[in-house]
């Protein structure tokens, strides 16, 4: 029973053309039935059905050649580069033997050398692919076939299939979850090459199904899903499922797309429905955008220029040629009759256009971008191996992923980074704290030299975690001694958060944390004896100090933006209640308790400290309530609860009026971890007037909290803008004023500049380069200051720093058409931007804006899925492989681990690139003309008939012989300073973004020297060489001798120019300059050789000139003059540069030398300046600092209201089962039990001693929180989820009735009808009935924050049963 | 292509393990750090070479200058000079082509040749560096493997090609008139003048093994404009002829510019009064005038000269070389005072 293979194996590459011509037929199909096919319809198990339609199979197929198409396919092309055409047309030209100015040869051999270069490439590449699509589908997938399983490869997974996926396998197409293994048919996944998120989702699949379970059940299962046709939005899926005369609703919830991992499930049952290509994996793979460098477009300009110039170099020696036909050749027809076809000069002259053409082809030089290829391989393998950007942590190196892009790197201006994960490790370390007014942790002392000691916790606690680390031990003294705001402190950060807890096995806890500070706190407490174990809706297990406690949570008081903080009220088994709650401390400070004071100056003071030192701080309160206290609270707050109108401002109300006349705890200091190294990089990159922009989708306050910690903002700004109006007209303003603060501030600068450039001015490392060279006399000689611009653009010449904030709806103002151009000119004044709260998509603007407006090169770096779109929109888009997938990485063209790397990539790797890129082309371009353009001087004297002057093999070697290798040497090694120096002196990076050295005026130069060379190449043998004569006689004046003389001395310059033009000498650049010049006389004299002509009589006619000519000391003389003439000037010229205006390359060189000649290191002095950048800046790190102090948390609101609804409970992990054991029941049993055995229990029949805390609510989606805004306009996410909120509501109001929590309930066949019925229901209809029945769900559509960053649509029952009572139920039914 | 993060897209994926797997080798070439020489323009290197350069093109071109002072040169434009202005007149006519006319040309010379004496005819405007012109001979012929190019009897033209039919075709007599005694006939080698590779390699008749070049060539049309076959070209000497004639040879090697000399022949210095060279005296040149140059305004001319190591009589190089060393000298000398005066790099850095 099994299925019949179409294609063994082992032919796979053979037989792939005619797969890939069936596929493309279908394909073809498709795309024409593509407008018609409004619809998908898959029946499960019903292979026979499923094949009408045609739809692709599941073998994926990205190669683009096999074995017998490579060749033609190939060569059509390639054939498609302009470049190529014009060669073949050339060559096509060069078979008519009236314009054959040269033997077809000297085109087709570098044609020929060009094309298999090119071929061998795409040969290799293709031959990965082909690996991969093999590996790929030939992965083993489990497939249902007529109720046995059987395994299946993946390429022969059809849609309508069943399969069966193990857990951590990768899930091989789209499918339609039926059943898991897991209750109520969830399953986890993991989305990470998908969409980048590494945190797992949940699908569900429609209960129905999930009741089938086992493989014989759905063997016979015969639903039939239709749905919406491929496309490729990751987050939508709109489908109906047809099965037993019933309708079933599909959303994405139930689909489980190809690329996800399956996790934490044992196993689940999928029907395919999206095979191979139309997958919304490979849908989404599109073709990226090619992207191009600004050198590429400059090269393609000047290529069609020299284009133009040899057509215009051709009609000047055609009117030439018909001048001397109709003067001269008339007249010497007697010896040389016209050809046949040839009857009047006119036409000679147009024969005579083609022909030189021919011969002047080689300006245009063939091998360009071949060699520019070759150069940029040789770059990104530099790259690849360099050792200074591999991580030894996570085992990567650096890759260059696009290999078309480095000199780019070069010439950045700005770069577009995100912040968490690539600023930021995203790892929160509890680094200092506050406990009633005495500080804790390292760093007391920073310039004593203090030992880190990491404080060892596991004598003292056997459930510490081990990875935590405190540097210390007083705090750990203070909690042993048993001091008790020390273990209020703990007490409280072990009891106030929303974490879940998972123990593997006894002692082996994981927390699962909403956000990664608040699991640091929780950690923290964990390992100084406060350990948080288990929490349940009502209750928080913990041990403290080793004894097991268990708090009753009566409420949690959550955290929201406004709010700024969170508390929690328990009851400890003593009966007591406390509210503990911790918060920003400028919103918790001033709820204190009024004999607070004193310690609050002190712990306020601390705080300063800690953000001072980038920290992010938070502080913590306690307060004790009575019972009546409680009594009269918890009362308000179900009154606010329940109010049906400004429900959540009443509930603020109603926290606001607890939380008061709170005694203070102390503070904690959280460090966001920076990535190693971020400080530094940044610096060095603003030196090297790179402007940073961060973007990220982070809340303001941690933004700008990472800001500073990275040192993109500093106090010494002398501004910081926040542009956070909600309206058109408010960001205007606010955008208005920040400029003219701007122009007002730098003029009465201007004014004070004098003094502060006499003054303290070193003492910012920034300022320097702000300012040009200021301060110091030992500073570097560097080019001056760019002129003042004129003062029509104020902006641009603004002084003094800046940094400007703008949030993400401000933003969609800033970039609306008649205000971009504002915000462009605001934000480039300013040294730092900072974008917050920004869409994938508004990252991506920002980025086309700048490339818009500034013309600049950008770079953008990002390590999630939501940094693709800017990625791919930049210039060039950097990967950080971190933790966040790959899908930045596979989006990027370079990538790394490290954001620090990137100082090496630009300042070492771009320069290099970008300076290695411009001397070749300008000696490529120097070379060609200095070859190229004897022929047009030679016309002249020649009779226009474009006769060459060099032996055709001379001009077919050329190119790709004798002078290629010396240039690639140069091109790929060549260094002006070594690396270090270029990280020293980050200026050194301005010239590439100036541009200054390949553009249209280097351009010219190179083509100047390129057409003298070429006069002296001409003329000095010409006026030498026809009065000269052998010493034995023989007149030295004949063509073939002058032919090898020019040559000869053309081969000796260009090798002295590159010699000249090299400025690294290794051995490869002497194997390579000397070699050539050794190949070249060995080549000659071969071919000039006896043995040559005695075989191929009529095609070497150059016999015996090498050796009769270089015989002669008159040709070496000529030579050496030529040389001399070529040279000298060159040099002048260029010692003359180097002498008056030395760029700072050459000064550091220059220093270099100086340094290595005398032995002692004088220069370290003068680099001081420069180098002392990251110290300096150290060194200020204890300047008042203004307070930044932030519950910014990832946080997100309502958290708490999914813990005390218990649903985010994993229901298969231990931690549940062990507190099933101690409960005797699982609490989500209990929630089944009750439905089926206690329908109608009215709510709160619990009584007094468990007051219902209000807030618990249900989560109506549980899995929506996850949805990612992944491309599309945030309109149009809007829109979707406006979509599919009404589909779950109605599930919700479908269950109402029965008082099941939708989610819970495997929902039964009966509610199913009530389920289509309340599909009809618009959301108002179903908002109007939650509201009018206490027993109905409330929707809540977030805010338009929540609208941008993920939705969540939460239904929230007022009246729902508590869960404190569930447990006593289910003792009563136990 | 999203679906396969295995194969990456450059690089090789290594067989090692461990945290530092794919950790990069630490090769000097892989990391940029080969050992290199990093030359740079400085005062230091750039002042004394253009000195240096300056000074050895000044002992260059004055050696070389001193060295073109010791020879001599005649040059005498024939063309319409003495007598040859009937023949010069006669050869208008292309229907007088077969009628031989020669004249006579008399100069003197004051101061007596010393050393070997070469001969030269030159041509002026004519193009042997056409493109055309040069294309239409063929080597596979003139090394005696094929025949080709048929005249209108179908006969293969031996050899053929516009180089060819264009030959030189005046001969010349010279004769030298001493003070005292008779007219001397001075002796000219004709032989030996051309490249060695040319005579021995480039040229050769066809398979002449045993039998007569008259054989060889028979079946072949001589050129147009020939009013000999190729096998007589040197009545005097038979192993002279076919392909192998030197004339032939000098004159199938083209110029490369239109106004060019050719070797006629060199000075036979075995008997007096030539054994020192030419003396000073009167001498006479006898010119069959064959060669018609009025259609394309050419001139003819004969140069005698005598040679050093260097070649003949050339004054361009020796000039080209001291204006070089006064103009590198010149910039040497602004190079030496703007790096004193304005340089920035040198004393700042030095400092």
């Amino acid at each position: 029973m099994t299925v019949p293979k179409d294609i063994p194996d082992k032919w796979f590459p053979l037989v792939l053309p005619l797969k890939r011509k069936k596929q493309k037929a279908v394909n073809g199909v498709k795309s024409t039935k593509k407008r018609t096919e409004e619809e998908r319809r898959v029946r499960a198990n019903d292979r026979e059905y499923n094949e009408k339609f045609q739809y692709a199979s599941n073998c994926i197929m990205t190669s683009k050649y096999n074995i017998v198409t490579f060749l033609p396919v190939n060569l059509f092309e390639q054939f498609q580069e302009v470049a190529n055409t014009y060669f073949l047309f050339l060559l096509i030209l060069q078979l008519i033997p009236q314009i054959s100015s040269l033997s077809w040869f000297t085109t087709i051999v570098p044609l020929a050398l060009v094309l298999s270069i090119t071929a061998v490439k795409d040969a290799t590449d293709d031959y990965f692919r082909h690996k991969s699509d093999n590996q790929v589908n030939n992965r083993q997938s489990q497939v249902l076939i007529r109720g046995s399983l059987q395994n299946e490869k993946w390429m022969n997974v059809r849609v309508g299939d069943i399969i069966k996926l193990e857990n951590n396998q990768f899930v091989a197409a789209d499918l339609l979850l039926l059943s898991s293994s897991e209750p109520h048919g969830l399953c986890y996944i993991e989305t990470a090459e998908l969409d980048g998120e590494s945190n797992m989702k949940v699908r569900q699949s429609v209960p129905v199904t999930s009741a089938l379970g086992d493989p014989n059940n759905l063997a016979s299962f015969d639903g039939e899903v239709v749905c919406e046709p491929p496309n490729n939005k990751l987050d939508r899926f709109c489908g109906t499922l047809y099965w037993r005369d019933k309708k079933y609703t599909l959303t994405n919830q139930n689909m489980l797309l190809r690329g996800c991992v399956l996790r934490n499930t044992e196993a689940c049952y999928g029907l395919v429905i999206f095979a191979g290509p139309d997958s919304k994996l490979m849908q989404n793979s599109g073709r990226t955008k090619f992207k191009r460098t600004s050198i590429d477009r400059l090269m393609n300009t000047l290529v069609l220029w020299i284009f133009g110039f040899l057509v215009c170099m051709g009609v000047i020696l055609a009117v030439g040629n018909a001048v001397w036909e109709r003067e001269v050749g008339s007249l010497f027809q007697s010896y040389l009759p016209w050809d046949p076809p040839v009857d009047n000069f006119m036409f000679s002259a147009f024969l005579s256009f083609w022909s030189y053409v021919i011969i002047l082809n080689t300006v245009v030089p063939i091998s360009l971008y071949v060699s520019v290829e070759v150069i940029r391989l040789g770059h990104s393998y530099f790259i690849n191996w360099d050792k200074q950007m591999f991580c030894s942590q996570c085992n990567t190196p650096a890759e260059a992923r696009t290999t078309t892009l480095n000199e780019e790197l070069g010439q950045v201006e700005y770069i577009f980074s995100d912040k968490t994960g690539t600023l930021t490790q995203n790892i929160m370390s509890f680094n200092k704290c506050s406990i009633n007014g005495q500080t804790y942790g390292e760093g007391t002392d920073p310039l004593g030299p203090q030992p880190k000691v990491k404080v060892d916790f596991t004598p003292f606690n056997p459930l510490a975690d081990p990875n935590f680390c405190f540097y210390d031990d007083t705090l750990l003294e203070s909690v042993k001694v048993g001091d008790t705001h020390t273990h209020k402190f703990f007490r409280l950060l072990s009891l106030c958060h929303t974490v879940m807890s998972e123990e593997k096995s006894e002692g082996e806890l994981f927390y699962k944390a909403q956000s990664p500070d608040e699991s640091a706190l929780v950690t923290a407490a964990r390992n100084f004896g406060f350990v948080f174990r288990s929490r349940t809706p009502g209750t928080i297990t913990t041990t403290e100090m080793g004894r097991p406690v268990t708090y009753t949570l009566l409420a949690i008081l959550d955290f929201n933006n406004i709010r700024k903080r969170m508390s929690v009220i328990v009851r400890n088994p003593e009966g007591r209640i406390c509210l503990y709650c911790k918060g920003a401390d400028t919103v918790l400070l001033e709820r204190l308790h009024p004999s607070n004071q004193e310690l609050m100056n002190i712990t306020s003071d601390h705080l300063n400290e800690y953000a001072a030192d980038g920290l992010r701080t938070l502080a913590l309160a306690y307060r004790d309530l009575s019972e009546d206290e409680w009594e009269t609270w918890s009362e308000s707050h179900r009154c606010a609860d329940k109010a049906a109108s400004c429900r959540e401002d009443r509930l603020a109300a109603a926290y606001e009026q607890i939380e008061q006349d709170m005694m203070l705890l102390g503070a904690t200091a959280i460090e966001d971890k920076l990535q190693e190294g971020v400080q530094e990089t940044i610096a060095v990159l603003s030196l090297a007037n790179i402007k940073i922009w961060v973007l990220t989708g982070d809340k303001q306050e941690t933004a700008v909290n990472i800001g500073y910690s990275c040192k993109m903002l500093t106090d010494d700004m002398t501004d910081v803008f926040i542009i956070s109006g909600h309206t058109v007209q408010s960001v205007r303003q606010e955008l208005g004023r920040a400029k003219q603060r701007m122009i007002d501030l730098s003029r009465t600068r201007d004014g004070e500049k004098e003094e502060e450039m006499a003054g303290g001015f070193m003492e910012n490392g920034f300022k320097e380069v702000q300012e040009g060279d200021g301060g110091g006399g030992k500073q570097l000689q560097c080019p001056p200051p760019s002129a003042p611009a004129p003062p029509s653009n104020l902006m641009d010449n603004i002084s003094g720093e800046f940094a400007l904030v703008i949030n993400g709806h401000s933003l969609a103002h800033a970039l609306e058409a008649d205000m971009e151009t504002e915000f462009v000119s605001t934000a480039c004044a300013c040294k730092a931007v900072i974008c917050c709260r920004v869409t994938p998509l508004q990252k991506a603007q920002v980025v086309e804006l700048i490339k818009k407006h500034k013309k600049a090169v950008t770079l953008a770096i990002g390590d999630g899925a939501n940094d693709v779109s800017m990625i791919k929109s930049a210039h060039i888009g950097v990967g950080i492989s971190g933790q966040e997938g790959i899908q930045a990485v596979l989006a990027s063209d370079y990538s790394f681990s490290q954001f620090r790397f990137l100082q090496r990539l630009l300042l070492v790797h771009g320069r290099w690139s970008y300076l290695r890129m411009c001397r070749f082309l300008c000696y490529f371009f120097y070379k060609n003309f200095a070859f190229t353009m004897v022929h047009f001087w030679f016309g002249f004297f020649c009779g226009f008939s474009a006769q060459t002057v060099y032996d055709q093999y001379f001009i077919t070697l050329y190119n790709i012989v004798y002078t290629s290798l010396p240039v690639l040497a140069m091109g790929i090694f060549d260094q002006d300073v070594p690396d270090q120096r270029s990280l020293e002196y980050p200026k050194l990076y301005e010239p590439g973004q100036l541009n200054l050295l390949f553009n249209k005026r280097e351009f010219f130069i190179c083509i100047a020297q390129g057409i003298y060379t070429s006069v002296v190449l001409f003329f000095v043998p010409c006026a030498v060489l026809s009065n000269a004569t052998q010493s034995t006689g023989v007149p030295l004046a004949d063509y073939q001798t002058f032919a090898v003389t020019t040559a000869t001395a053309l081969v000796i310059v260009v090798s002295v120019q590159i010699a000249l033009d090299t400025g690294f000498w290794t051995v490869i650049n002497h194997v390579f300059v000397w070699g050539s010049l050794g190949l070249y006389f060995t080549i000659m004299f071969a071919l000039h050789s006896q043995t040559l002509f005695k075989i191929f009589p009529n095609q070497f006619h150059f016999v015996g000139s090498a050796q009769s000519t270089l015989l002669q000391p008159v040709v070496w003389l000529t030579i050496a003059l030529a040389t001399a003439i070529c040279i000298v000037p060159v040099l002048a010229f260029r010692f003359l540069k180097v002498d008056l205006k030395p760029q700072l390359s050459d000064t550091v060189r220059y220093t270099q030398l100086v340094r290595q000649k005398k032995r002692k290191p004088v220069g370290r002095s003068v680099g001081g300046a420069w180098c002392g950048v990251g110290s300096v800046s150290e060194g200020r790190l204890g300047a008042r600092g203004s307070r930044r102090s932030g519950y910014a948390f990832a946080h997100q609101e309502g958290f708490g209201e999914l813990i005390t609804s218990g649903k985010n409970m994993r229901l298969s992990s231990l931690a549940l089962a062990n507190f099933a054991s101690r409960h005797s029941s699982t609490w989500i049993d209990t929630l089944r039990r009750k439905k089926h055995s206690y329908a109608h229990t009215p709510p709160s029949a619990s009584g007094e001693s468990s007051p219902a805390p209000s807030c618990v609510s249900v989560s109506v989606p549980p899995l929506s929180s996850s949805s990612s805004v992944l491309g599309g306009t945030q309109d149009i996410s809007i829109e979707e989820e406006r979509g599919a909120a009404p589909v779950q509501n109605t599930q919700a109001v479908a269950a109402s009735p029965t008082q099941t929590p939708p989610t819970l309930a495997s929902a039964s066949e009966e509610a199913a009808p009530q389920a289509l019925n309340a599909g009809v229901l618009t959301p108002a209809a179903v908002r109007a009935h939650g509201g009018d029945s206490p027993g109905g769900w409330t929707v809540t559509l977030g805010t338009v924050q929540e609208a941008l960053f993920g939705w969540k649509t939460r239904t929230i029952a007022s009246n729902s049963p508590d869960p404190p009572s569930v447990a006593k139920e289910t003792s009563q039914i136990e | 292509m999203v679906d396969v993060p295995e194969v990456p897209l450059m690089g090789k994926v290594k067989g090692k393990s461990g945290p530092l797997a794919r950790r990069p080798d630490n090769s000097a070439f892989k990391q940029q750090r080969l050992p290199a020489w990093s030359p740079m323009l400085t005062a230091n290197t750039v002042l004394p070479f253009f000195y240096l350069m300056s000074l050895i093109c000044m002992l260059l071109g004055v050696w070389l200058l001193l060295t073109v002072q010791s020879t001599q040169e005649i040059k005498l434009d024939y063309t319409e000079a003495g007598t040859c202005d009937i023949c010069f007149e006669k050869r208008k006519n292309s229907s007088n082509a077969a009628q031989p006319c020669s004249c006579t040309l008399v100069f003197p010379i004051k101061k007596a040749l010393k050393g070997d004496v070469f001969f030269y005819y030159g041509l002026q405007n004519f193009h042997q560096n056409l493109r055309r012109y040069m294309d239409s001979r063929d080597d596979g012929q003139m090394v005696g493997r094929k025949k080709n190019l048929k005249d209108q009897n179908g006969l293969p033209i031996a050899p053929c090609g516009a180089v060819a039919n264009s030959i030189f075709n005046d001969s010349f007599i010279l004769t030298y008139h001493g003070s005292s005694g008779p007219s001397v006939l001075v002796p000219l080698l004709r032989k030996g003048i051309a490249w060695y590779t040319d005579k021995n390699v480039k040229y050769r008749n066809p398979n002449n093994d045993n039998m007569t070049l008259v054989q060889a060539f028979e079946g072949t049309a001589q050129p147009l404009y020939w009013q000999k076959p190729v096998y007589e070209l040197d009545p005097l000497d038979p192993t002279n002829n076919g392909f192998i004639n030197d004339d032939l040879i000098i004159w199938m090697r083209e110029a490369a510019f239109p106004n060019f000399k050719k070797l006629y022949g060199v000075l036979y210095r075995a008997n007096q009064p030539f054994t020192k060279g030419l003396p000073a005296g009167n001498y006479t040149i006898n010119i069959s005038y064959n060669f018609p140059v009025q259609y394309f305004q050419g001139r003819k001319e004969v140069v005698l000269t005598t040679l050093t190591w260097f070649g003949g009589q050339n004054h361009f190089l020796p000039v080209a070389y001291l204006v070089t060393s006064c103009l590198t000298l010149l910039m040497a000398v602004i190079l030496t005072v703007a790096w004193w005066k304005f340089g920035k790099n040198g004393k700042r850095m030095e400092e």
